[in-house]
């Protein structure tokens, strides 16, 4: 048993080793918990099941997009019945999550996906909308 | 009855020719008869569009005010249309330009002089024929079955051959981010990004709640006449009845359907 030391020891960086990713993961001070969304407050249902919605959301945006830009299809009955207007901003946000920042980007970063380029375009806010006075006076100052 | 082996052959090959034939022949005649359309096509008819419209629209000349925007201003606001002040860079969808570049070939010596040198407002014709959509190679942009010239802006590469085609300049690019040029911003409706071509669409969205269009709507001379051109009724084929109107360039055979009433 001389070589008590140097086996204990040697059991002992392996350990260690062998558990690096939890020691960095503490050190990083990353958790195991999910993301912190900001859930609907006024809203219990989505336009499908909650498991349909986290693992194809996608698919179904694509298919709200090829409806309603190619075939005029303005209206999206789901599967429980309800009808609703096919609109990333006035319907998912306005409706229902409110803001990108609290729902989509929370889950998005969490999973590190850059976020995806619909906001180049769609708005994250539908604050009501603009009027013509509001546009008069904009338009009138120099 | 006895028959040769020659015989046999020959009415074997005949039938199957026969059936083959006639697959053929049925094949051709359904390919002919199909709509040859983009996608925009079958589904308009689908979602609510009739297929025996035409939307059109009638500019009066007279009724136009010099030096009111209103209807521009009123386009801006609906489709957050930016304003860049760089003349290379900025963004159309209404807007106005002189009598003379309007209608290059209606120039006569001793012309009426009220009209030399005054401003007309031009937009999109949504041609009957529209030669950006014959050439875009992505199907980003077509005709639908109410006669708008639309884009899907998801599918534009911005390889800008439409903007080429265009015999108009109807057709804007974005050489950067727009945003910093729309003010004020209308939430309800997307702005556009950089990379990708727009162009008036006639307000889909708003003919679809049944709404004219913003720049018809914001005329306080009515000198905008929007209607249904293939219904002989409406507004706009009354204005063309009474009126004598011109479409711009109709020689190169697009077929306009915007008008101008002189």
């Amino acid at each position: 048993m001389r070589d008590r030391l140097l086996i204990f020891s040697g059991l002992l960086v392996f350990v260690a080793g062998a558990a690096f990713p939890m020691w960095q993961g503490i050190a990083a001070k990353t958790s195991t918990r999910g993301p912190d969304l900001k859930l609907p407050a006024n809203q219990k249902a989505c336009v499908a099941p909650r498991s349909y919605m986290r693992a194809a959301h996608m698919q179904l945006l694509i298919g709200w997009r090829e409806s309603a830009v190619r075939e005029h299809r303005l209206r999206y009955t789901a599967y429980d019945g309800k009808s609703y207007k096919v609109s990333l901003t006035n319907t998912c946000l306005g409706q229902c999550h409110g803001s990108k920042e609290g729902f989509c980007d929370r889950c998005h970063s969490y999973v590190a996906l850059s976020p995806p380029y619909c906001w180049d375009c769609h708005q994250d806010s539908s604050s009501g909308p603009a009027t013509m006075a509001s546009a008069t006076a904009a338009g009138r100052t120099p | 009855m006895k028959i040769t082996r020659k015989d046999f052959l020959r009415i074997a090959g005949g039938s199957m020719l026969a059936a083959g034939g006639g697959k053929f022949v049925k094949t051709i005649s359904a390919a002919a008869q199909a709509p040859s359309a983009g996608p925009g096509s079958k589904s308009a008819a689908k979602g609510g569009g009739t297929t025996a419209q035409r939307w059109g629209m009638a500019i009066d000349f007279e009724k136009c005010r010099k030096g009111c925007d209103d209807c521009i201003r009123a386009c801006r606001l609906a489709h957050n249309v930016p304003q860049i002040p760089d003349s290379a860079r900025e963004v159309k969808w209404i807007w106005e330009e002189p009598y003379e570049k309007v209608f290059p070939s209606q120039r006569t010596d001793y012309g009426r002089q009220d009209l030399a040198g005054s401003r007309l407002p031009v937009l999109c014709n949504h041609c009957a024929d529209p030669p950006c959509v014959r050439v875009c190679p992505t199907q980003a942009t077509w005709k639908r079955d109410d006669g708008i010239v639309t884009m899907d802006y998801h599918r534009c590469i911005g390889c800008r051959y439409c903007m080429v085609a265009c015999p108009y300049g109807s057709r804007s690019f974005n050489w950067f981010d727009p945003r910093p040029y729309i003010k004020p911003v209308n939430s309800q409706l997307p702005t556009r990004t950089k990379g990708v071509v727009e162009k008036c669409n006639f307000c889909e969205e708003r003919l679809a709640d049944g709404l004219l269009p913003a720049c018809v709507e914001a005329c306080q001379q009515k000198a905008l006449v929007f209607g249904n051109l293939n219904d002989e009724g409406s507004a706009v084929r009354q204005a063309l009845r009474a009126r004598y109107a011109v479409q711009r360039q109709p020689e190169l055979g697009t077929g306009p359907s915007v008008f101008y009433l002189v």
